[in-house]
């Protein structure tokens, strides 16, 4: 047999129906994620045409993008402020009941970020192709799964079918060698990553991020650089699975036990790229070479090394409009821009690990005066171990917000949204116009460079604080 | 779904590039559960003053865009959220057809499954297309041609299978139900293995 990538293979073992040059093939998915946003109106076609879901073994939801992240409307002592959002909320619970689904809601320990759930529960396995209404579905290609965003009319198509019907996109090896510097870390990379192939570089393409950087990093590490392929414009993004992965998925509530297990770890150490198979793009990275990184526009690729100044071109009409949106300028240093609010979460960066990094710097000190810190842990397991591990009294004492899990200031969509004109520094995905409230300037950063900003209340370089 | 075979009508032009998603319906709006009067959100935030005025230097809120009915726009149009919102805003408002010399690849798959064509057009066309506001165009589905006012034409990719599925107001889920008996043996074959 010809040699394969990673994605060959993968992708072969889910076509129950090879393409054609008339038809696409139709791809089997195993693993299907839903959310309270993007299913309504799936659910909708289902019922009007009076179908079930078909395999509701195979789909799991969540609720997390219009959900409150305080406690009383949480649990329940208050309403939901946002009353468009709990009416979504409550309809995912008539829609899971009613089609046999399950749900882990708004009072389930299990809640948080789709696509911080399923990895922590053992749902997400390498080999898996997985999909979700949601373009972060990325995420989980941490594991070697193929995993990607779908619409809402394909959610009803997997719901009836648990197949899609899609044409195999084109490969792109990202290759990645040598160490990340201190200070620097997964968001660092993938946003320098998007910075040189831009945000359509990815177009029409899985990425393989492959090489020895990549086998260095931890899995939450790696979830943080799949996480942001599709801003890179990709389908999906893939990681080879290896020990660390088997060793994260190892005693995970829902991964395989016993022989099993065995047999699970046996198939996936397959899950390798052939030495001698071919991609059709590639792009090379030195490691070494990479800083801590900030966003200075309205799009990621449009992100610098953190101590640079904000290219000036000319006749340039994005950059331009980005610039007035921003109230920045061509020739202007990103050190020392004021800060108005700081939010650290989100399916790129609110796992522990996160915020370990947060808390290193935000140990024994203070957020600036007039500066909001956000902290919004990724799940509610999440939250318990940050607690458990003093993590949280850390941030309370510097002045942080702590709150419980979900999408929160990412988006904006339930309530927590940044001022119209106000500086965001983010640990999120987007910094495009409005993404975390009408008018909000975004810029993203690091776990680490969002703590450090926090505390000097301008952007800071965290490799002072470390 | 109505089959569409040509769709010939009134461009009008947002030249911005990378607009995104988010761009074409905020987030704020998306706690909706249906699909309709998703329009009136269209472009909200470039569209609206605070006070839900309409911000009169914004191309939708021209008297020359009224009734348009193909939006063309700068490269890599519809990146970022895959919220099929955007494109159920675009054809609420009116829009059948974008164009663009890059259409992001989760909004070009939500587009084609809810009958708004996007067309993909060399730099030399989306040129001469942005630089004329509010001309006639045909888009031709049939033979996946779009001919400009100069009589010049062009061809643009488009999947076989959307193209059939939009020709003949095909649904495809009919088609992907048709091969349950194929995804039954697949699972059969899987829970051996």
């Amino acid at each position: 047999m010809a040699a394969r990538t990673l994605f060959d293979k993968v992708w072969a073992a889910h076509e129950v129906v090879a393409e054609t040059p008339d038809t696409p093939a139709v791809l089997y998915v195993d693993l299907h994620l839903a959310h309270e946003v993007t299913t309504p109106q799936a659910f909708s076609t289902l019922r009007s045409l009076g179908l079930r879901v078909r395999r509701p073994d195979r789909t799991l939801a969540t609720m997390d993008h219009s959900t409150p992240t305080q406690t009383d409307q949480v649990f329940g002592s208050v309403p939901i402020k946002v009353d468009a959002a709990a009416r979504q909320v409550r309809q995912l619970e008539q829609n899971a009941a009613e089609f046999g689904i399950e749900l882990f809601g708004m009072r389930d320990a299990r809640r948080g970020i789709v696509h911080i759930i399923s990895p922590e529960l053992g749902c997400t396995q390498p080999g898996m192709t997985i999909v979700c209404g949601d373009s972060h579905t990325s995420t989980h290609g941490a594991f070697g799964a193929l995993a990607f965003g779908i619409g809402t009319t394909e959610v009803g198509h997997v719901f009836a079918t648990q197949a899609l019907l899609q044409r195999k996109p084109k490969s792109f090896a990202v290759n990645v060698e040598g160490q990340l510097p201190r200070g620097v870390g997964a968001k660092d990379l993938i946003l320098s990553i998007i910075g040189k192939i831009g945000v359509s570089g990815g177009t029409g393409f899985v990425l393989e991020y492959r090489g020895s950087t990549i086998r260095s990093l931890s899995m939450e590490e790696r979830m943080t650089v799949c996480n942001m392929s599709i801003e890179a414009g990709a389908r999906a993004g893939m990681m080879a699975p290896d020990e660390v992965t088997f060793e994260y998925l190892r005693g995970k509530p829902r991964a395989p036990k016993g022989k099993a297990w065995d047999a699970a770890v046996a198939r996936w150490r397959t899950l390798v790229t052939d030495a001698d198979a071919r991609f059709d793009a590639s792009v090379d990275i030195d490691a070494a070479d990479i800083e801590p990184m900030v966003t200075y526009g309205t799009n990621p690729g449009m992100v610098l090394p953190i101590g640079s100044v904000i290219p000036n071109p000319r006749g340039d009409e994005v950059f331009d409009k980005a610039m007035r949106y921003m109230g920045f300028h061509g020739g202007e240093a990103m050190l020392g821009k004021p800060v108005n609010v700081v939010f650290i979460g989100s399916c790129t960066n609110g796992r522990l690990e996160d915020l370990q990094a947060a808390a290193r710097i935000l140990e024994g000190r203070k957020v600036a005066p007039g500066v909001r810190l956000l902290i919004v842990p990724g799940s509610q397991q999440i939250k318990r171990e940050a607690e458990a591990a003093g993590l949280a009294e850390i941030f309370k004492a510097a002045g942080a917000d702590w709150r419980e899990s979900g999408c929160s200031m990412c988006l904006g969509m339930n309530g927590d949204t940044v001022g119209a004109g106000e500086y965001s520094i983010s640990t999120s995905n987007r910094n495009f116009e409005g993404r975390q409230g009408k008018g909000a300037r975004t810029l993203l950063v690091s776990p680490l460079t969002a703590a450090a900003s926090a505390v000097k209340g301008r952007i800071a370089d965290p490799r002072e604080l470390i | 779904m109505q089959p569409i075979r040509r769709i010939t009508g009134r461009t009008v032009v947002i030249a911005s590039s990378d607009i995104d998603t988010d761009q074409i319906i905020p987030a704020r709006f998306l706690t909706t559960t249906g699909k309709e009067g998703l329009g009136k959100q269209l472009f909200a935030d470039w569209r609206y003053q605070a006070d839900g005025s309409p911000k009169a230097d914004f191309i939708l809120n021209r008297p020359e865009a009224h009734g348009a009915d193909i939006l063309v726009a700068g490269r890599n149009f519809g990146c970022g959220s895959s919220r099929e919102h955007a494109p159920w805003a675009l054809m609420d408002y009116g829009f059948r057809a974008v164009i663009s010399t890059e259409i992001a690849d989760i909004f070009r798959g939500n587009s084609l499954k809810n009958g708004l064509l996007p067309v993909v057009v060399d730099e030399r066309t989306a040129q001469w297309l942005l630089q004329h506001p509010g001309t006639q165009v045909d888009i031709d589905l049939e033979s996946a041609h779009l001919t400009l006012p100069t009589g010049t034409t062009v061809s643009f990719p488009i999947e076989p299978f959307a193209r059939h599925c939009l020709l003949n107001g095909v649904d495809e889920l009919g088609y992907l139900r048709s091969k349950l008996g194929d995804i039954e043996r697949f699972e059969a074959s899987q829970a051996a293995s």
